[in-house]
């Protein structure tokens, strides 16, 4: 059908830390990660805040910082991207959308720092391109020749979004686009990321407000303790007898709108040997408690949940 | 017993209000919800209530007598992001016996796991942090909590557990809750009533 842009399979992030001395300690933040995204589609991966799936955004453009190692194979257009892979492409064919103003930097004026270190003839053109996408959303001439922090939150993320735009991507990578904006600005970006999708572009939304999720997304995958544990339709989310997973379904059953559900259980302190939801799941068996599930297929979705694997049963 | 604020006005900057002849009442046995846009000075109102912020023109009172501006404030606030307000070379434990060491049965009730409790706050994600931080906040001197914008950044399952144990803990303890939040959902399962922020604001 369409074609896949970007798979992620089993992907695992850690970190190197010192405790005591010299003394190194591995710390795992993300255990195995899987998904894909194809042209023209919306990919959401909800997750609760903190809990590392903005490393994932920075896997993919080869950003993580220097003790953090990432295992596992990341392909773009099925070629798999090794680190000058990756900075030869991230910025023209894969983008990403930062979290925060942060990213910018603050003694730049945005049109500067828009269209990046281009001399001469380029950057008369550099800048008519960046002034053409500047308006596109929205942003005023006045923007070009502000610094970020005269920027406010809303126009902050106009900037960030358009920037990366500039060099026509294929795939875009938003980390967390909407949290603190007010509901007028959340609406745009909605539309925004919308029409990157009309337009036939891959988008890798990572966000933790479940209502965002629903309202974009095609596809969404749902991260619970370093795992993605579920890839579904975004349909089937209306409906939670169409989910699969038990960590889904509380999920959707605890919205106020559906009920606020109450489930009790945390995510797991320490990294277990079986399943990661062992102790909170209703539907377990003693066979969970010592073999880690793989994530199968299920009909359309992806699982990872020994109920639903043929083999085991 | 109510807490009552009357006509409570501040600001920030001169000439500039930014509260303005508020007045809001909470008895002691319900939970409000209190709605309205970013920006419009619903957190400063909970700084004002819970004596963060002195220089306020108007009165608060608790069953009819000022309250104290110094020592323990018997409303107290639970912030929106649990991290930044713990001392970040403090382990859990002592965090917690800042303000008093809460019975077992009530750490469990708020899913409070031994494990946690030798960890420094870096080592604990935001809704494990947040329990923290409202437990620390159930004091018995408590007599109503502020709780502005508590679950907004959590998962829903998460955001559930953590408003099923502090309004089950509340209402056996008649401790009054001021919900804040731009969630009409959320504030709609939660509250008994809702009153809108710019309602009140007189600007």
């Amino acid at each position: 059908m369409s074609e896949e842009l970007l798979s992620v399979k089993n992907v695992s992030i850690s970190f190197t830390q010192y405790v005591q001395g010299l003394n190194q300690h591995e710390l795992k933040v993300i255990s195995d990660l899987s998904l894909d995204v194809k042209k023209g589609e919306v990919v959401a991966i909800l997750g609760s805040s903190g809990s590392g799936k903005s490393l994932l955004a920075h896997a993919i453009l080869g950003i993580l910082p220097e003790n953090g190692t990432c295992e596992g194979d990341i392909c773009y257009k099925n070629e798999v991207l090794t680190q000058q892979k990756k900075e030869a492409i991230r910025g023209k064919e894969i983008c990403l959308i930062p979290q925060s103003v942060n990213f910018l930097d603050p003694l730049m004026k945005v049109k500067e720092q828009a269209i990046g270190d281009v001399k001469g003839e380029e950057r008369e053109e550099a800048l008519r391109k960046q002034r053409e996408i500047f308006s596109k959303y929205g942003l005023a001439e006045e923007v070009d020749d502000l610094y970020p922090f005269e920027l406010s939150g809303g126009m902050a993320r106009k900037v960030l979004l358009s920037t990366a735009l500039l060099s026509n991507p294929e795939l875009v990578v938003a980390d967390e686009p909407t949290p603190g904006l007010d509901e007028k600005s959340v609406k745009e970006t909605i539309m925004d990321i919308k029409n990157l999708k009309e337009e036939g572009k891959g988008v890798l939304l990572i966000t933790h407000d479940i209502n965002v999720a629903l309202e974009i997304a095609d596809r969404i995958a749902i991260f619970y303790s370093g795992f993605v544990i579920e890839i579904n339709k975004t349909e089937n989310f209306a409906d939670t007898g169409k989910l699969l997973h038990p960590y889904t379904k509380s999920l959707i059953e605890a919205l106020p709108r559906n009920g606020f559900k109450l489930t009790e259980g945390v995510q797991p302190l320490e990294e277990v040997p079986g399943c990661v939801y062992y102790d909170n799941c209703p539907i377990k068996s003693d066979f969970c408690k010592e073999n880690r599930p793989n994530l199968i297929k299920c009909g359309d979705a992806m699982i990872r949940c020994h109920n639903y694997d043929k083999e085991v049963k | 017993m109510y807490l009552n604020a009357n006509n409570i006005s501040f600001s920030y900057r001169k000439n500039k209000p930014i509260l303005k002849n508020i007045s809001i009442s909470i008895p002691d046995n319900k939970v409000i919800g209190l709605m309205g846009d970013s920006g419009s000075g619903k957190s400063t109102l909970c700084k004002v209530i819970s004596g963060y912020l002195n220089n306020y023109t108007g009165t608060i009172t608790i069953d009819n007598e000022l309250i104290d501006k110094t020592g323990y404030c018997p409303a107290q606030l639970i912030f929106q992001h649990p991290e930044k307000t713990m001392n970040p070379k403090w382990k859990m434990h002592k965090v917690l016996s800042e303000s008093w060491n809460p019975p077992q049965e009530l750490k469990d009730t708020f899913g409070l796991k031994e494990g946690w409790m030798n960890r420094w706050p870096s080592e604990l994600s935001g809704g494990e942090l947040q329990r923290f931080s409202i437990l620390r906040a159930l004091n018995p001197n408590t007599k109503f909590i502020i709780a502005d914008e508590i679950s907004t950044m959590l998962d829903t399952v998460t955001q559930v557990q953590i408003w099923d144990s502090l309004i089950d803990y509340c209402k056996k303890n008649k401790i009054g809750i001021l919900a804040v939040s731009h969630d009409k959902e959320l504030l709609e399962v939660i509250a008994d009533n809702i009153v809108l922020f710019n309602d009140i604001n007189k600007l």
